[in-house]
């Protein structure tokens, strides 16, 4: 009996967590896209900031990450079609794996390691030094000022990270197609692009829109969530990039079976 | 008295009592931690509220700019019960409060200059140049003329303190709270602060709210006093009458001597 008290209470907690995350989420949302309209302008230079900060600069550590993994990809698959005599088919292979998974996947864990615990550490911080109670003695909502402008930051920049992660992950494998696969570069990106249709893409792109919601609302709502002094900020950070992963990993399969339904009709 | 507005466009002719506790009890995760507190504070007086540590007295600050809601009891500020009225209502008022908290509680990624123009950038439609003027008037009221562009990080203790009640400051607030202004500083900073407090009261007639346990501080800026034990008033009333008072625990506080024993601490 008492298992089963044990399962009912860490459902509710679990369900009790993502309905505080939607909440924030939700009140984020009106700030930017409501808000405007009733005078409570939306703070453009602080989302212009956040978004250099989580977009731009990733880049670099973003581009060679995924260069490898396109690389590794085009190794492993070759292993495989190799056996068949299908070494061709290598740049399908890893145009596909990555543009549906790995693009979104890897974008959205790098971006939790540099910007979902910085939200998470910024706002706790903030929170135990009392300066998100000194927003509010000012009458100035700390979700319209901290949180409204992360969350637009991070759903413009984390699809277009996503495109640049494809491409650099194409790049990689091309690497191995024309060194080992008898493909020149163009041969190979033509292969690339003739695999693709524009729904891989755009899955892969409406996934990374929701990872970037995700992360947004976990790493502020664990920042928000600290109290207590400097060693809980160091928590709260640990605990928002955990949870970042495994809701990213879960939103990426219910996007997946969902799709992957869609697509059978 | 006619009505006058500021230059915020708000009404400023409230006569009554700028504050009021009616009964008010607040409590946190089901412990009860102030016990039905009552009194009220009129405009342009210095309210000190004492008491040690865990006494309540924070808590009670909190509740009087709205940061912890009341379980029971009201909190009327310029006439309006802060516990009943809608966001907006509540977000106005706030903007005729300034608080200047313990840590100073300066938003550390912006400059000094950048924190106390906040508010106005938030607030009014000043534009920017006028702002800037305004931010060195208030910079200059606490002295700190020429820090605009320092870090919080890059001042000192008093400093910062300073820098907080030039933000608290800067929309004209009628009410100005103060958490521990003295706290962690050391005497000669914790005077100038004192100076500060005094200086605001004459020049602008504000109602200063003082949170502290600082003795020698409170006898200095205080008009009244209240002093609180585990959640309850246990004295008020202005700094003669208290330094006269007969009560126990008043006398305990006053003359420094310690609980009898630990054990007593602890309950």
């Amino acid at each position: 009996m008492e298992f089963f008290g044990k399962i009912g209470s860490s459902v509710e907690g679990s369900l009790a967590y993502v309905g505080s995350l939607t909440s924030l989420a939700g009140r984020a949302a009106y700030f930017t896209f409501v808000g405007p309209f009733q005078g409570k302008p939306l703070r453009f230079q602080r989302a212009v900031s956040q978004a250099m900060e989580a977009g731009v600069r990733a880049l670099p550590i973003l581009s060679l990450i995924t260069f490898f993994i396109g690389l590794i990809l085009a190794l492993q698959a070759a292993y495989e079609l190799k056996r068949f005599g299908a070494i061709s088919f290598v740049a399908s292979a890893v145009a596909l794996s990555m543009t549906r998974e790995l693009g979104p996947l890897i974008t959205a864990v790098i971006v939790i390691g540099r910007s979902g615990s910085a939200f998470a550490a910024e706002i706790g911080t903030m929170k135990v030094s009392e300066e998100i109670d000194a927003l509010e003695t000012m009458a100035i909502n700390p979700v319209s000022f901290l949180v409204a402008p992360k969350f637009v930051a991070m759903l413009l920049m984390l699809p277009c990270l996503t495109i640049w992660a494809n491409f650099m992950g194409i790049l990689g494998g091309s690497l191995f197609g024309v060194a080992q696969a008898d493909f020149t570069f163009p041969r190979y990106i033509i292969a690339s692009l003739d695999a693709l249709f524009m729904r891989d893409v755009l899955t892969g792109l409406v996934k990374s829109f929701m990872f970037g919601a995700t992360i947004t609302a976990v790493g502020c709502l664990e920042g928000l969530n600290t109290t207590g002094g400097a060693e809980q900020v160091g928590r709260s950070t640990t605990r928002a990039v955990v949870m970042s992963i495994f809701l990213v990993i879960l939103v990426d399969l219910v996007f997946t079976m969902l799709f992957y339904f869609l697509g059978e009709h | 008295m006619a009505a006058s507005a500021d230059i915020f466009g708000a009404d400023s002719s409230f006569d009554g009592p700028m504050i009021s506790l009616r009964d008010l009890r607040v409590s946190y995760t089901g412990r009860e931690i102030l016990h039905g507190i009552n009194f009220d504070v009129q405009r342009g007086e210095t309210l000190v509220i004492l008491g040690g540590s865990g006494s309540g007295k924070s808590t009670l600050l909190r509740t009087l700019v709205g940061l912890e809601k009341p379980t029971s009891g009201e909190v009327w500020i310029r006439g309006k019960n802060f516990s009943s009225i809608s966001e907006a209502e509540r977000d106005e008022i706030r903007k005729r409060l300034g608080m200047s908290f313990q840590g100073g509680a300066l938003f550390g990624s912006m400059t000094v200059g950048e924190n106390v123009a906040l508010p106005l950038e938030e607030h009014t439609k000043l534009e920017p140049t006028t702002v800037e003027i305004m931010v060195r008037l208030k910079l200059d009221q606490v002295g700190l003329s020429g820090f605009e562009n320092f870090l919080p990080s890059q001042l000192s203790g008093g400093m910062k303190k300073r820098a907080a009640v030039a933000r608290a400051l800067a929309m004209d607030p009628e009410i100005l709270f103060f958490d521990e202004p003295s706290a962690g500083l050391d005497p000669i900073i914790a005077a100038g602060i004192d100076q500060l407090i005094l200086e605001l009261k004459r020049a602008f007639r504000m109602t200063i709210i003082v949170v502290t346990h600082e003795l020698a501080s409170a006898f200095l800026i205080a008009d009244r006093m209240v002093l609180i034990n585990k959640g309850d008033v246990v004295a008020l009333g202005t700094t003669e009458e208290m330094k006269n008072s007969k009560h126990p625990k008043v006398r305990q506080f006053l003359d420094r001597i310690p609980e009898p024993a630990v054990a007593q601490e602890l309950d």
